[in-house]
């Protein structure tokens, strides 16, 4: 009897190991073979609708099955022809015609026309549609009133197909950032008989998007959509840059858990990651030709201000809070030098937009400014409190913040975590003092950061309202003749609020990748954007984990 | 025998119906809707959402139409992944979710009845302590803890085994079935051991023993079948919670199961995606208790004599 069972453990772990040998080749050695990109994509996509998704999974994937009027250069961002070969500008900036490339073809081979535009942003902007990036399309005569039904003929809608191949869109003012929207998924084109097959315009949920049904337009047609195991993009017969498309195709994984993501990469099953592991990355930093890679990104994380709360209502105790906070140490520390302290909402270097920096670490500037708010030393202090959603990073901050004031200004913080929905509810309902928040620009330009401080703008959530502030941005600078005379508009605004304080600006975010060295084509930019039809495989090449 | 399970089928029902009940109201009540989100939505836009998933309506009739369309089979639209419906949702992960746990259960029976028996066998001895205080480390050990070690020594410093992905490559099945079932593994060992030891002090043991019987047959023929009547008990229940509770593994290893989309609905305020997990898990629950209970009487001799008198 003993025997019988002391043989058999033995016998059964050998089982186990020999079924298990040899896990054969890895995803990355096959693909850099065929061609094909194996890419971590952060989560499932909600789904593959350019006019209902939002997100940034649902963009990467989006973004290679279609194609937008005007695309972004990867390296600089500069709009470059997409579907339209060309377009022309009127003199005043706000009629923009569009000549759609004769080669740009549907992916069951029809060609594309005006018209599929026309249809699309109907779509896009009816109000039965619910299309949460509606707004995007807002810059475009008359498309706001259409969108909240004070118009109903879409003929209104300044949105004309001239004939097949041109496109007249007229703006209600100059939109410099235009050309950038038609980059963006909720502008893009979809194909309309095929979304009728399965039902209305305006439906959002039908299943034209699935593999066998989609009809795109972009440099991959979608191969396989299997729920949170992987979606399989192909190369596109007929897109009108075929011969520019190097990659066969691209696989794309939910890979939700990053410090799985982190292992996978390590393990050659991905050649790209979402994102990286904060704990990682002193060492990858060590590491000679290391596959991190971290760029400046186009997002700020900052703090909320309820300006009709006590104490935060007084401008000097929001100025003494923000003087007393050492962004740096923050960052260096808390963050592992994987963010960039800011002094202000907008980011860095925004198109050439600098914000103003207004002011510094100043500990002592901050104890007079609460001094003379009426809290000499924090005697007095009615107390303060910061919500954040439940995550980790988001606690870490709230905790060096809480013993920054403590130590430089001797005032009790409490902090406290709410699950997201409730989060965003008391975010929303404004049932805070302060709040952590953070704001990710959809294009690449300061109006996308400073309106949201706008007069009871849906994303101000301080109170924050001021006259002259809504003027310069909802009036004056839309106006303005140059890009200078523009931007000195915008730093008139951004100064005048930051002086006002409704948010306390912590950093500026990074992106930040582990990209397997066999990659080409991948160009760090501020948005983060990534044409996957320029990515190139270069088989041989290996990553070095080295020792450790 | 036929009567115990039809009376156990009508507890199942006003059980279920609670569990409907309860969680269409609660969730409803959680601060927050789905469509709530970092930027701000537009109310025309709310408005056209909510009309397009019927949210419009007053409380009372979305939760009749609600069981309507349940009693139809039809689980609703999802919230967060417009374009598939609940039911496509858990048609998709469940026989993921299922393989995996049927995995793990196999690898938990064999290995924890192995080691329960073999400790029973000498109690208090080193070749009871050694598997036990494994059972003990492995009870302790959360899968997050395990999942994560397996990955490194198997994965990454051997190199051996894949370390994510189900089905995409050979043998990338075999870590998360270990790390789901290790715990009911320890569970099982230590569940077998006591029922063994309760069994081989038993009279009839005994008899089977002093007639002259070698020990493996005396073990495999008398004292195994009454020995792992606990084990049985606990089977059912392991496996409905090996599915709801799955979700941990899934995510660490990158398996395209229920339980993430389960653990996230609650998240997303997936009003349908957290009704149609919930009742479904918990009928899956009350259906394997079921199961267990009838195993375990069919088992026992007193209590199938009980049934065969008409109980």
């Amino acid at each position: 009897m003993m025997r019988l069972f002391q043989s058999l453990i033995p016998a059964s772990a050998l089982v186990v190991l020999l079924t298990a040998c040899g896990s054969g080749e890895s995803n990355v050695e096959s693909g850099n073979r065929e061609g094909y990109l194996h890419y971590g994509n952060g989560a499932e996509p909600q789904g593959l609708d350019p006019q209902v998704v939002t997100g940034v999974p649902e963009n990467h994937i989006v973004r290679a099955l279609f194609e937008g009027l005007a695309v972004k250069n990867p390296k600089t961002l500069e709009p470059e022809p997409g579907v339209a070969e060309r377009w022309e500008i009127s003199e005043d900036g706000t009629v923009y015609t569009f000549y759609i490339n004769p080669e740009a073809k549907w992916s069951n081979g029809e060609a594309m026309t005006a018209s599929d535009y026309v249809w699309s942003w109907n779509r896009a902007l009816h109000p039965d549609t619910g299309s949460l990036y509606a707004y995007m399309l807002y810059p475009i005569k008359n498309s706001e009133a259409y969108s909240k039904r004070e118009i109903t003929d879409f003929n209104e809608v300044g949105v004309k197909a001239l004939d097949d191949q041109t496109l007249q869109v007229t703006l209600n003012a100059p939109t410099p950032y235009f050309l950038q929207l038609m980059d963006h998924y909720s502008s893009f084109a979809v194909h309309p008989e095929t979304l009728l097959k399965y039902g209305k315009m305006t439906d959002r949920f039908t299943p034209w998007t699935r593999v066998g049904s989609i009809v795109s337009n972009g440099p991959f047609t979608l191969e396989e959509w299997s729920l949170n195991r992987r979606i399989i993009i192909k190369k596109s017969e007929h897109y009108w840059d075929r011969d520019n498309v190097a990659l066969n195709g691209v696989y794309f994984y939910p890979t939700e858990n990053v410090v799985s993501e982190e292992r996978m990469f390590r393990a050659e099953q991905l050649h790209y990651t979402a994102v990286v592991p904060l704990d990682k990355i002193p060492d990858y930093r060590t590491r000679e030709n290391s596959p991190y890679v971290q760029s400046p990104y186009l997002g700020t994380y900052y703090y909320l201000v309820n300006t009709d709360r006590p104490p935060v209502d007084n401008v000097l105790v929001r100025q003494a809070l923000s003087y007393a906070l050492d962004r740096d140490k923050l960052t260096r520390t808390v963050l592992q030098d994987t963010a960039i302290a800011a002094y202000s909402i907008t980011p860095p270097d925004t198109l050439g937009y600098n914000p103003p920096k207004l002011f510094s670490y100043d500990p002592s500037k901050a104890r007079d400014l609460l001094a003379a708010a009426g809290y000499p030393n924090g005697e007095g202090w009615p107390g303060l409190e910061i919500i954040y959603n439940t995550q980790e990073a988001h606690r870490k901050i709230a905790v060096a913040v809480q013993q920054m004031w403590k130590k430089e200004l001797n005032i009790d913080i409490t902090i406290a975590n709410q699950e997201w929905k409730v989060y965003l509810n008391s975010v929303s309902q404004r049932e805070f003092q302060v709040a952590r928040r953070g704001w990710i620009g959809d294009y690449v330009d300061p109006n996308n950061f400073l309106d949201l401080f706008i007069t009871d703008g849906g994303n101000n959530n301080t109170g924050y309202a001021n006259d002259i502030y809504d003027e310069i941005i909802l009036e004056r600078a839309p106006k303005a003749k140059t890009r200078e005379a523009r931007y000195s508009l915008f730093t008139e605004a951004e100064t005048m609020m930051m002086n006002d304080m409704p948010i306390i600006p912590i950093y500026t975010y990074t992106s930040k990748h582990l990209i397997h060295p066999s990659v080409e084509g991948i160009y760090p930019n501020l948005m983060d954007s990534l044409n996957l039809k320029y990515v190139t495989l270069h088989p041989g090449r290996r990553l070095d984990m080295g020792s450790n | 025998m036929v009567r115990f399970i039809l009376w156990r089928l009508l507890q199942a029902i006003p059980v279920i119906f609670v569990v409907i009940t309860a969680t269409f109201f609660l969730v409803r009540s959680a601060p927050g809707g789905p469509f709530d989100s970092e930027k701000a939505v537009l109310p025309e836009v709310k408005r056209a959402l909510e009309a397009q998933y019927k949210l419009d309506l007053p409380l009372h009739e979305q939760y009749f139409a609600y069981l309507g369309d349940l009693g139809n089979g039809d689980l609703g639209p999802s919230f967060k992944y417009p374009g598939r419906s609940v039911n496509e949702i858990l048609g998709s992960g469940l026989p993921v979710t299922a393989e995996l746990g049927l995995y793990a259960l196999t690898f938990a029976l064999f290995v924890g009845v192995l080691a329960g028996v073999f400790a029973a066998l000498k109690p208090n001895t080193r070749q009871d302590f050694i598997p036990m205080g494994m059972a003990m480390i492995g009870i302790c050990m959360p899968s997050f803890l395990l999942g994560p070690l397996l990955v490194l020594v198997f994965g990454i410093y051997l190199d051996w085994l894949p370390i994510a992905g189900w089905g995409d490559l050979p043998g990338d099945k075999i870590l998360p079935s270990i790390t789901l079932g290790s715990a009911y593994a320890a569970y099982i060992a230590r569940l077998s051991r006591a029922g063994m030891l309760e069994i081989l002090s038993q009279d009839y043991i005994r008899t089977a023993r002093a007639k002259g019987l070698p020990e493996w047959q005396v073990v495999t023929q008398h004292a195994l079948r009454g020995g792992l009547i606990p084990v049985i008990a606990f089977l059912g229940p392991a496996f409905a919670g090996l599915l709801a509770g799955s979700f941990v593994v899934e995510t660490i290893f990158q398996i395209p199961g229920l339980g993430r989309f389960y653990v996230q609905a609650a998240f997303n305020r997936d009003y349908t995606m957290i009704l149609g997990t919930t009742v479904f898990l918990s009928t899956l629950i009350v259906f394997f208790n079921l199961i267990s209970d009838v195993i375990a009487a069919w088992l026992n001799p007193r209590l199938r004599a009980q049934f065969k008198g008409g109980a």
